[in-house]
């Protein structure tokens, strides 16, 4: 995908400008435009009784496509082993943290741990690091969890199509790859060490995904490092080029906010609550069928908040370190400096990020019963991960 | 009246509703058995996808649980499947994890409208009813189509009023009339109907069935809304079964070209 800056960049002057009446006209609309899009982002469309008529029709739009239920996933760290420098991220090479790959009996132990929780959907996350998080290994933990789980997905480093059929073939069906940030200046200056430098190559990893018979496509923008109506504008356009040409995926947008991370990052820009529930809306109207998909990095409360304005997958009790349900892989912690361990000691594993929401996954289904959502666990299965068709 | 028969039979079983339910989006399982109920409906699809094929009685899985095989004939559907092969699949696991040899045959490729691929859902039809499954496909209204899944021995076609989930009603309306003219098997229009209206609608046209699914899951009140379904299918059933009367473009119109004839009394 060629990024079209003039056009986000347009967009993005509009979203600021936009007045009431372009919101009318946006909210009127059956399907709407990415103008539209832009006109639900900007301020205008934040005013009280805006934002207020933006939620009930994103809320009605969602009952409608994805009915009353949220489906949920965990995420499971394997690695927090890393060869880029990401400034914002606890797993950053630079960062002298605890860390530790986990063997894939270990992973299993945890997988265990996170079925016995109700989990069918799993999604396997892992810094990039060729040696430790080869391709084969990934491609292990993959067939070593396909027996017991219907939805396997990664959250690894973008490889090639050629490596992605691999762990296809082994039973991974969906792909979740962030860009971070689409605003190139600030992505340069974010990551300044290791492949991820490369910004388009990260970019075309969902189509290479595609190519090799991922079913499920995961794209987003950590908010925080650049203008978010930017951000917004820019997600909006990756969605409607891959809803093109990778027709047959699930689509899902993630929308992860940046939390303290080890490195004490500041974010760049801070997106508002209030902010967070326009984008949330502006995208459901924008995308009626898309996926959205909203972590624990948030509160209690914003998450039981934003769930019926458009959310439709949920992760629940989360670790973001490896290890981090079991206490898997303690005897093995270690530093890594210059790509060399150091042997270390403590209690577990350095966290990616810290969550803010710590309820156990049966709370918050409980929390959303009360709501009126049923929590669907499985959604899935693996029979349906058989075929390896390439595209 | 017409020569149809006055109950549905699909495969040789008759069925005294004409309202076939839907299980997914209701806010509980326990809403859904109760809507069910209110329905009156004694077809019922459930979604493979989300029941427990494993064999290991997965609470977290148990959709199943809500639909009493005792009142309802499960009618396990193939959505996820996105093409022949995998819906074959998921058909045979289905078999044995529930017992039931009736299938709705749903194959959308495009996540995104859910629409049927005819291609996949042809071929899939012909192997599935060679492994004796009662097949009942989701399709376009296509009325080709239709005949040659008939020709190939599906217990019914199911063409789609509108995309599912979508609430635009009877959009097919003059495919649908053709399919109803010409298919020796049961007509059920399938996906879209989202106001009683639509489904009284698709009954007047001479279908013999419906499937609703969002439109009672996602109402304020399901079970009332159930209720609502039921009365419109039996009223558009009625309503063909009587003869509805013709669109005239005037009121009582008198005959001055034939008024002569008359004359002689």
């Amino acid at each position: 995908m060629k990024l079209d800056e003039f056009a986000i960049a347009e967009l993005t002057g509009f979203a600021a400008q936009a007045t009431a009446a372009d919101v009318d006209r946006a909210l009127a609309r059956e399907r709407r435009s990415l103008a539209d899009f832009a006109a639900l982002l900007s301020p205008a469309a934040s005013a009280p009784e805006y934002l207020e008529a933006l939620a009930q029709a994103a809320h009605a739009l969602t009952v409608k496509h994805f009915g009353r239920v949220m489906r949920f996933f965990a995420p499971l760290y394997l690695s927090n082993e890393c060869i880029n420098i990401c400034k914002y991220c606890g797993f950053s090479r630079d960062n002298p943290i605890l860390r530790v790959t986990l063997t894939v009996e270990q992973v299993a132990e945890e997988a265990r741990y996170l079925w016995a929780q109700g989990f069918r959907h799993i999604l396997l996350v892992a810094g990039e690091h060729p040696h430790f998080v080869s391709r084969n290994y990934l491609r292990e933990c993959v067939a070593r969890l396909r027996p017991d789980w219907p939805s396997i997905s990664l959250e690894v480093g973008p490889m090639e199509t050629e490596e992605y059929r691999l762990i296809v073939e082994a039973g991974a069906e969906g792909l979740v790859v962030y860009q971070e940030t689409y605003d190139r200046a600030v992505y340069a200056a974010m990551h300044t060490g290791g492949p991820k430098r490369d910004f388009d190559w990260r970019l075309d990893t969902a189509e290479r995904g595609y190519a090799a018979g991922f079913k499920r496509l995961g794209i987003g923008a950590l908010l925080g490092l650049a203008e978010w109506r930017w951000e917004a504008v820019a997600v909006a356009m990756h969605a409607e080029y891959l809803l093109k040409r990778c027709w047959q995926a699930q689509l899902t947008i993630s929308l992860p906010r940046l939390r303290p991370a080890a490195g004490e990052f500041e974010p760049l820009i801070h997106l508002t609550d209030r902010e967070m529930a326009q984008y949330v809306c502006a995208l459901r109207l924008m995308f009626p069928e898309v996926g959205l998909v909203l972590s624990t990095r948030e509160s209690p409360k914003l998450r039981d908040g934003l769930a019926p304005l458009g959310i439709t997958l949920m992760s629940a009790g989360s670790h973001t370190e490896p290890g981090g349900y079991t206490g898997q892989g303690k005897e093995d912690l270690h530093i890594t400096r210059g790509g060399r361990r150091i042997d270390s000691e403590g209690e577990h594993a350095d966290v990616q990020f810290a969550i803010a929401d710590g309820r156990a996954p049966e709370v918050v289904a409980a929390r959303l019963a009360e709501m009126g959502y049923e929590a669907v666990w499985k959604d899935w299965d693996g029979v349906l991960n058989e075929d390896h068709r390439e595209r | 009246m017409t020569d149809r028969a006055p109950k549905l039979r699909i495969a040789g079983r008759d069925f005294s509703s004409r309202l076939i339910m839907g299980t997914g989006k209701f806010s509980s399982g326990a809403v859904m058995a109760a809507a069910l109920e209110a329905s009156g409906a004694e077809l019922v699809t459930v979604a493979l996808r989300r029941a427990d094929l494993s064999g290991r009685q997965d609470r977290f899985a148990n959709i199943l649980e809500f639909v009493d095989p005792k009142k309802y004939v499960l009618l396990p559907n193939t959505s996820g499947a996105r093409n022949a092969a995998e819906a074959v699949r998921l058909a045979r696991l289905g078999r044995e994890a529930t017992g039931s040899a009736w299938l709705k045959l749903e194959i959308h490729p495009d996540p995104r409208y859910l629409l049927p691929d005819p291609i996949e859902t042809l071929a899939a039809a012909e192997q599935l009813v060679k492994e004796g499954f009662t097949v009942l496909p989701y399709i376009h209204a296509d009325p080709v189509l239709a005949k040659r899944l008939e020709d190939v021995g599906c217990a019914t076609v199911m063409p789609l009023g509108s995309p599912i989930g979508s609430a635009r009603g009877v959009e097919t309306r003059a495919s649908i009339a053709i399919i109803v003219e010409q298919t020796t098997v049961p007509v059920v229009v399938d996906a879209g109907l989202g106001a009683p209206s639509h489904a009284a609608e698709a009954m007047e046209l001479g279908a013999d069935a419906v499937l609703v699914n969002t439109a009672i899951a996602v109402a304020r009140d399901p079970v009332r809304m159930a209720e609502a379904f039921r009365a419109a299918v039996v009223a558009g059933r009625t309503a063909f079964e009587v003869g509805l009367a013709v669109p005239r473009r005037q009121a009582s119109a008198t005959s001055p070209l034939t008024g002569f004839l008359d004359e002689a009394r």
